[in-house]
């Protein structure tokens, strides 16, 4: 772009007023095309009984897909190992990477490098993941049985069996967060400035109280922020469900959008207005976070 | 130190070492079977070390699908997402940081939801429009959606909040245009914030799976991702010497670019996540 002249003093007054809106005009653009509007459209399609081969055949029906849905027994089988999950995997890994973070916290070779290896699952994809975890759980032939069995522990079907399948995807997911959160803690436990702890040993604080009154509420943030992405991130789960347990045995792993995705095809309707529930799930997690960020903003 | 504290010391570390291959376990146990024959896999107890290399194994799982194909998608794919990201991310982030505008809040919070709302909800619409744009069966589907990295320009916003408007102010007493404050001034001082924005951005699309499921229907489109989990139906549930040499091809590359700048990922994955 040429450079402004200054003697076009109106010309550059409207090109600076219009400047900000030419700059974010893509990116508006795109969340407008791509979630604004297709959200809109799924509400749309969730009154419609929907004709996917021919659209003009779509039948209005108002909020008749909803009922549908809140009637259906699965959906709440579904809503329930979708929570199960989640509480699960959010439990699991908060508890576990808080150890480790703790245990790994102080700057050595030897943490480094098990602070690397235990991130190693966040580069890789779930595909990856989900097929190297299937082959380890294999009953007859994998090495988590066979280890177990050596160890002279009972041994499971994992996968295969619909008692012990929701844990078994649990486990796989677990072991893939562990890393990443524990990373975030290790850097926040890090953040806390030394001379607080230097003022609780002055005062004769015990381990305890100082971990108590200093670094959990240091590191509260941040325990926050993982608590609330983890959550959203667990209702959203889909890949390792898909590929690993097809929704099965007996929808015993069937999830949120699992379900969604096996409705698209055969009843799009349905399969949008569970959409719509999943948004308003997220929605109210999404303003909880907001709220209680906005307060700690204000607190800090 | 006392003997006491030496043991403790070493018993420590041989616990940390047992959780660091509580981690690599599956991916060496991964690699060990890539080279193993079917009878090796179905041996109690399991084959360790394969007695043979079987590097045909891989030559097996390449031919089973047109993965010459799936890794040109995957690489088109990822990289087009990358360049368009920085192209709309860039003047995007520096408008919020830098100008006043009337709506400035209301459009940005526009931005912060759209962060929060997952594809998997809006893939349904998102697909129906594809296919309306008759795109299908072209790359396009798996690229435009991504086009407005949220999350990118709320960070790379952040950046350039820190840097001083005097300085800015200065270029311009020189008559520079702001498209060249922002690529002489702006775009250098923000490496660090672009590059891990950048890294972010190829970890996540060159490992989905969940939009490239949904948007492809034909092998031409498919990237890699797809192509190795349907290694499982093309090759039976059995063959796992053959999947897992599949998904030795797809995590190696990453595993190896990973280990080499280990340090530098760690910290702007944290780094992102704090912030």
């Amino acid at each position: 772009m040429e450079p402004i002249d200054k003697e076009e003093g109106r010309m550059s007054h409207i090109l600076n007023l219009i400047r900000p809106y030419v700059m974010i005009a893509p990116a508006m653009i795109g969340i407008g095309l791509f979630v604004f509007y297709p959200l809109v459209y799924l509400f749309y399609i969730s009154l419609f009984d929907f004709n996917l081969m021919n659209r003009l055949k779509s039948e209005f029906i108002g909020f008749q897909n909803y009922a549908e849905i809140l009637a259906r027994e699965d959906f709440y089988d579904v809503l329930k190992n979708t929570l199960v999950y989640t509480i699960g995997v959010v439990l699991f890994t908060i508890i576990i990477s808080l150890f480790v973070a703790f245990w790994l916290k102080k700057q050595s070779k030897l943490n480094f490098i098990v602070q690397a290896g235990i991130f190693t699952p966040h580069v890789i994809s779930i595909v990856s993941i989900s097929l190297v975890w299937m082959w380890l759980m294999e009953p007859n032939h994998g090495l988590l049985n066979f280890v177990l069995n050596s160890l002279n522990l009972p041994t499971s079907q994992w996968l295969q069996s619909s008692s012990s399948s929701m844990l078994s995807i649990i486990i796989v997911s677990v072991w893939g967060n562990i890393g990443y959160y524990a990373l975030i803690i290790v850097a926040a436990i890090q953040g806390i400035p030394g001379s607080l702890y230097e003022a609780a040993q002055l005062d004769n604080a015990s381990r305890w109280s100082i971990l108590r009154r200093i670094t959990v509420p240091m590191i509260s943030p941040q325990l926050f922020f993982i608590l609330v992405t983890m959550t959203i991130g667990s209702f959203k789960v889909f890949d390792t469900v898909r590929i690993m347990t097809a929704g099965g045995p007996n929808n015993s792993t069937n999830t949120i959008v699992y379900y969604i995705y096996s409705f698209r095809t055969t009843n799009i309707g349905y399969a949008s207005a569970i959409g719509i529930l999943l948004v308003i799930i997220i929605g109210i997690l999404t303003i909880i976070y907001f709220k209680i960020l906005a307060k700690k903003v204000h607190y800090q | 130190m006392t003997k006491h504290s030496y043991v403790t010391t070493f018993i420590n570390g041989v616990l940390k070492i047992i959780l660091l291959f509580i981690f690599l376990v599956p991916f060496l146990w991964m690699i060990s079977t890539s080279l193993q024959t079917l009878e090796e896999t179905l041996t109690v107890p399991p084959t360790l070390i394969p007695e043979s290399l079987q590097w045909g194994n891989f030559l097996e799982a390449l031919s089973s699908g047109p993965f010459g194909t799936y890794f040109r998608n995957s690489i088109i794919v990822t990289f087009s997402i990358m360049l368009i990201q920085l192209i709309i991310m860039i003047p995007a982030a520096y408008a919020f940081a830098k100008y006043d505008f009337f709506g400035k809040k209301f459009l940005f919070s526009c931005i912060l939801i759209a962060f929060m709302i997952p594809g998997q909800v809006t893939f349904i619409p998102v697909y129906l429009m594809m296919a309306d744009w008759d795109l299908i069966y072209t790359l396009w589907p798996q690229i435009l959606p991504f086009m407005t990295n949220a999350f990118g320009i709320f960070l790379l916003r952040q950046y350039i909040m820190q840097i001083p408007d005097e300085l800015l102010d200065a270029a311009r007493l020189d008559n520079s245009s702001e498209w060249k404050i922002i690529w002489k001034i702006v775009v250098p001082m923000a490496k660090p914030a672009l590059a891990t924005i950048m890294l972010f951005s190829f970890v996540s699309h060159w490992n989905d799976y969940f939009w490239p499921l949904i948007m492809t229907n034909t092998e031409e489109v498919r990237p890699l991702t797809i192509g190795i989990s349907m290694l499982r139906e093309v090759e039976g549930i059995a063959n796992w010497h053959i999947i897992m040499a599949g998904n030795v091809i797809l995590v190696v590359p990453i595993l190896l670019a990973y280990i080499f700048s280990a340090k530098y990922i760690l910290r702007a994955f944290v780094y992102s996540g704090i912030k």
